[in-house]
């Protein structure tokens, strides 16, 4: 073989063995191969020899490009796989176990419990109404068959202004706005009124613990023809048990006096807490008493246009406040106005 | 209030029947029963009658003695007792070894060195009254050793009834009304009331009675002497005890009992100070003393009874202290009224006197009860007095009654309301209606139901009162529940409502703010502790703290306020409320209320220009998502002290004002923290709900490549660049992005990308220039020229 050739694979070799990198690699690849490369070198200085030689001296070049080929690529592969070890080295152990930053934002917890209830009563056709705050003498009282001077009119709890309205106090003032709202279509095309309305109340009272002076709550009625009290009892009952997502809850219903329904109803549903049985929280009797209802005084309806020997119609109003105080355990009713982050910012999605 | 059942028993016989399970009844058909029942009697037992036979001084003690009393055994028992009325011959009550009072069971032991095998006890001891001043002093014609339980009425069970639950049952409250409904509950009969037939005394002469005022519908009076009884039968006065009254003296004690049995307040006057009696109102305001000795302003609204012009009792409140019974009274007139509820209560808030008498006038009593209570007053009182003399007829002046009332209903009327068709029959119906005191003429289904006294006064008016009484007596326990037959049809969503819930999910999910709510009115101490006015508006007449008693205009200074407590939970954080507020008056007088999203945001870490910015691009987000709008911003002055007067911006959206962004100004911004950037925005939730939604625009993506030209131009703001552009109609343009902004000794730099393309070929360089070319032009024509 060649001096030159031998002396080539030699040097080749021993280069090699010092690489460490892929660019000085590319370099040497250049040196050897590349169109002013020791092995192309070679090749131009075939002219001088015989075509014997020629012959033999170019098959041994054409070896040793081959061999030079295959080196480097070796070469590369082996340093590659190096680099990609390096690289994935750098990355260092990730020590998974410090606490994630939760971070979000939060609904007020009355937002949660009213989108729960107003879910429940949408799947069952109620729509969902909103109303003021702010409302007249006779949204409030006088439409309700609430006549003057009655106790519920006292100045102790309501708030009255300047102008003569006051703050509502109860969502029960939008009843009349709303069955003069639908009352066409229940006359003309049959359509049974099915609202629920939610809102905002206020009482004029001292506040502790257990009382507010602005406080939520969510009002539902129901008109049509031939609505009865079985119906009432239907509807509460099915609709109660998907707002506490028990299925064995049980209700019933006592004589209430309230001036817009007749007959009226306070409707106690079994104990959450120990599911009748008795404990503490029910003072032992096994029922908590939730919400108001009854069917709807024929007064009343006559006031929002509709004729009572036609139709018929069940009320109820829900404390959605209470409610919240119910699911999520608040003790003290005044954290619920009360703007604290540290409280409220707690409440975040519960679907 | 509180029942009896001995008392109920007195009217309806429920022997036989579990009276645990009528209460329960009672609770779920009439009026609510209170959780917890009172066995009375039930902790007592072994307490018989026992005559005092010696009493000796204890050598050690000056209180107590010693006592050998006589239970009708074979030898007497030693007893010590500290009473001081202890003398030979009374007989006492006596609770012998082996009896049980309370937790304790009596057996021998020392006291003070003497055994005692028993103890003489007070009526306290034995928890049927009050009275603890000495051992009971027994009639002595009672035989030794009988147990005290089967001489009084010491076993009884009592039951609270939530007087909330009887507000509009005047009938109910008196035992007697209570007794007609477990009557109605058991099937059982509801026995009359015991009365004296006052018939016979209408010879006598008359007492002078007038009433000069309509807001008494009737006053009966009778008068009486020779009462010689000063203390109440025991049995009186364990019901009295058991139902909540301290028996004070006979006359007393029975005016307030038949008040707690009929429900009709009834006052003793001295007769010598009611010789003309007259029920009317005065001119003027004066001062006049109760019964309980404090003086109180009457004033001209205030129905007085009066001895011709003196006053001498609140009409349907309380008497006078100058009339009261006193030692030597002889005759006196015994008063049985019926005044108007609103003037009682009315009368009764002005005092800030609420009592048993007024809290029944209030629920609007039967008139017709007045004369009934007389008799029955009559012959109780005779019944325990036999030496009391009746001395004038029963004198009654009966001005106003209520409207009787003749009610039609058919079973279909019935069977509509209840749902349960002939669940209800008409045999349940009639025989319903007429055990509670309804008179009823039934045909085969149709009801001519006429209402009692007791329950015209304002209960029962309807057809629907009707469906109650049957119902509830039938039981809501037993209603077969089913569901309402309707027609399907859509529910809409109300807009406005929808509105709330996206604003509010876009804030939480995607701007991780926090809902917070508050009150409607300004906080007068909080806001001035800021630096912030109180903004004049409508007020709360009857607000109970003045700090409250403005109606808030803006919901930013309470926001505000809210930030102040919360400068400790986080270094950043965002919070929101859609809450209302209220913007004066309208035209027509009433409140301006306007529903209104406000938005404050807090930060230590964050430039005020940042923070800023931040709040201006979550209102164009959550805009953009919900109205696939743009926002423009106008700048506004300040008003209000917490706003900056710079970067005061309206927020507007296709020409519809919605709202203002601004910065809190340094003052009240200070005083919230010292560093902290604060910034806010207000968006009047109606104003959003006008704007239209644009909604999505679906277009192709172009298959050929586009182009993107970028422009830097020297500018003191976007704003006429953005009008330039949106100016260019080419379809060509798509999209513009400021890519950079940078201010340098030249000015102000505004890089824009224009981004091209075509849907149908690919774009040449010339096409674009043509179009680029006129917006720089046009921009020139405004001295916006491109950065050199």
């Amino acid at each position: 073989m060649n001096q030159s050739i031998i002396s080539l694979r030699e040097k080749l070799d021993a280069t090699l063995n010092t690489v460490s990198t892929i660019s000085e690699l590319e370099n040497i690849k250049v040196e050897y191969l590349g169109k002013k490369g020791s092995v192309t070198a070679l090749l131009k200085n075939m002219g001088s020899l015989s075509p014997e030689e020629r012959k033999s001296f170019g098959s041994e070049v054409n070896a040793l490009k081959n061999y030079v080929e295959q080196a480097i690529s070796e070469k590369t592969a082996i340093l590659q796989a190096l680099e990609l070890q390096k690289e994935l080295d750098a990355v260092e152990d990730f020590d998974v176990s410090v606490p994630p930053v939760l971070e979000h934002g939060s609904y007020h917890p009355i937002t949660l419990v009213q989108r729960k209830c107003e879910e429940v009563f949408r799947t069952m056709g109620f729509v969902v109404e909103d109303y003021s705050e702010i409302v007249t003498d006779y949204e409030c009282f006088e439409s309700l068959n609430i006549p003057p001077f009655h106790p519920a009119r006292d100045m102790q709890d309501t708030y009255y202004l300047d102008n003569g309205q006051l703050l509502k106090t109860q969502t029960s003032a939008a009843q009349n706005a709303i069955y003069k709202k639908y009352r066409d279509a229940l006359i003309n095309e049959g359509k049974p009124i099915k609202a629920v309305f939610p809102g905002r109340c206020f009482r004029n009272e001292a506040t502790d613990a257990c009382h507010e002076n602005t406080f939520f709550q969510m009002e539902g009625v129901m008109v049509g023809k031939d609505i009865s009290i079985a119906n009432l009892i239907y509807s509460m009952k099915t609709m109660l048990s998907e707002v506490f997502e028990n299925y064995d809850l049980k209700v019933r219903l006592r004589p209430g006096f309230f001036p817009f329904v007749e007959p009226g109803f306070e409707l106690d549903i079994s104990c959450q807490i120990c599911g009748g049985e008795g404990c503490p929280s029910c003072k032992h009797s096994g029922w908590l008493e939730l919400c108001p209802c009854g069917m709807i005084h024929p007064n009343v309806l006559k006031e929002g246009g509709i004729d009572p020997d036609e139709y018929t119609g069940f009320a109820f109003g829900l404390g959605l406040t209470r409610l919240v105080m119910m699911k999520y355990g608040v003790k003290d009713i005044r954290d619920l106005n009360s703007g604290s982050l540290t409280a409220m910012s707690q409440f975040i999605e519960d679907k | 209030m509180f029942i009896s059942m001995n008392w109920i028993k007195d009217y309806v016989d429920l022997s036989g029947l579990d009276i645990n399970k009528l209460i329960n009844q009672f609770s779920l058909s009439t009026a609510e029963v209170e959780n917890e029942i009172f066995y009375k009697g039930s902790d007592i037992e072994g307490i018989v009658v026992a005559e005092i036979k010696s009493v000796e001084e204890h050598p050690n003690s000056e209180k107590l003695h010693l006592l050998k009393v006589d239970i009708g055994e074979s030898e007497l028992i030693d007893v010590v007792c500290g009473a001081p009325n202890v003398r030979v011959g009374m007989k006492t009550s006596f609770a012998k070894v082996g009896a049980r009072i309370g937790e304790i069971t009596i057996s021998p032991r020392p006291v003070a060195g003497f055994v005692s095998s028993g103890m003489c006890c007070s009526e306290k001891e034995l928890g049927i009254s009050d009275d603890n001043s000495g051992i009971m002093d027994l009639d002595p014609s009672l035989p030794l050793g009988k147990d005290l339980k089967e001489i009084f009425d010491i076993d009884d069970i009592i039951f609270e009834v939530d007087n909330k639950s009887l507000t509009n049952r005047p009938d109910l409250w008196g035992h007697y009304g209570i007794a007609r409904e477990f009557a109605a509950l058991s099937g059982r009969e509801l026995l009359p009331l015991d009365v004296e037939d006052l018939s016979k005394y209408s010879d006598l002469p008359s007492l002078d009675i007038k009433i000069e005022n309509d807001d008494c519908l009737r006053y009966s009076g009778i008068k009486f002497d020779n009462i010689s009884k000063t203390v109440s039968p025991v049995n009186m006065r364990i019901r009295l005890f058991y139902c909540g009254m301290r028996a004070i003296n006979f006359l007393a004690d029975m005016t307030n009992y038949l008040m707690l049995e009929v429900g009709q307040p009834m006052h003793a006057f001295d007769s010598r100070k009611v010789e003309k009696i007259r029920i009317k109102k005065f001119d003027k305001p004066f001062e006049f003393t109760t019964l309980d000795g404090i003086e109180r302003n009457i004033d001209e609204n205030t129905l007085m009874i009066c001895n011709d012009n003196e006053p001498v009792a609140i009409a349907g409140i309380m008497g006078g202290l100058d009339s009261e019974i006193v030692e030597d009274t002889t005759a006196l007139t015994l008063e049985s009224a019926c005044f108007d509820p609103v003037s009682v209560r009315k009368s009764s808030s002005r005092l800030a006197h609420r009592t048993d008498a007024s809290q029944r006038y209030e629920k609007t009593l039967d008139p017709e009860l007045t004369t009934i209570a007389i008799a029955r007053f009559v012959k109780l009182l005779k019944d325990i007095d036999k030496d009391a003399k009746v001395i004038s007829s029963l004198t009654d002046d009966y001005r106003r009654s209520y409207e009787r009332k003749t009610i039609s209903i058919d079973k279909a009327y019935v069977d509509r309301y209840t749902g349960i068709g002939d669940a209800i029959s008409n045999e349940h119906i009639e025989k319903t209606l007429k055990a509670l005191g309804f008179e009823v003429e039934a045909d085969k289904g149709n009801f001519t139901v006429k209402v009692p006294s007791w329950r015209a006064t304002k209960d029962v008016t309807l057809k629907a009162d009707l469906i109650e009484e049957i119902t509830r007596i039938y039981g809501y326990d037993n209603f077969m529940p089913s569901t309402a037959k309707s027609s399907l049809y859509p529910v809409r969503m109300e807009e406005e409502k929808n509105l709330e819930d996206n604003l509010k999910d876009i804030l939480v999910k995607s701007f991780r703010l926090h809902e917070l709510h508050s009150y409607m009115w300004a906080y007068h101490d909080e806001y001035k502790k800021l630096g912030m006015e109180i903004c004049d508006n409508v007020k709360i007449l009857n607000a109970t703290n003045p700090n409250i008693e403005t109606l808030r205009r803006s919901m930013v200074p309470t926001q505000l306020c809210q930030v102040k407590v919360n400068t400790g939970y986080a270094s950043d954080f965002g919070v929101f409320e859609i809450g209302r507020v209220v913007n004066g008056l309208k035209e027509n007088g009433l409140c301006d209320e306007r529903k209104k999203l406000a938005i404050t945001l807090f930060s230590k870490n964050d430039s005020v220009k940042d923070l800023y910015f931040k709040l201006r691009d979550i209102i164009a987000v959550t805009i953009n998502e919900i109205k696939h709008k743009e926002l423009s911003f106008s700048g506004i002055d300040a008003k209000y002290s917490y706003q900056h007067p710079k970067n005061l911006n309206a927020i507007i959206c296709d020409g519809i004002t919605l709202g203002e962004i601004g910065i809190v100004h340094p003052l009240v911004s200070k005083k919230i923290d010292k560093k902290a950037a604060i910034v806010y925005a207000e968006l009047d939730v109606n104003e959003i709900c006008k704007v239209e939604n644009a909604g999505i625009h679906y277009e192709e993506a172009s298959k050929y490549p586009g182009m993107e030209v970028d422009l830097t131009f020297m500018a003191d703001s976007y704003a006429p660049i953005k009008a330039v552009i949106d100016g260019e109609k080419s379809p060509l343009l798509k999209k513009t992005k400021v890519t950079d902004i940078y201010v340098d000794e030249e000015g102000k730099a505004i890089t824009v990308r224009l981004i091209f393309s075509c849907m149908d070929r690919t774009l040449t360089r010339e096409e674009v220039q043509a179009i680029v070319d006129g917006i720089i032009s046009s921009l020139a024509k405004e001295n916006i020229n491109l950065k050199a």
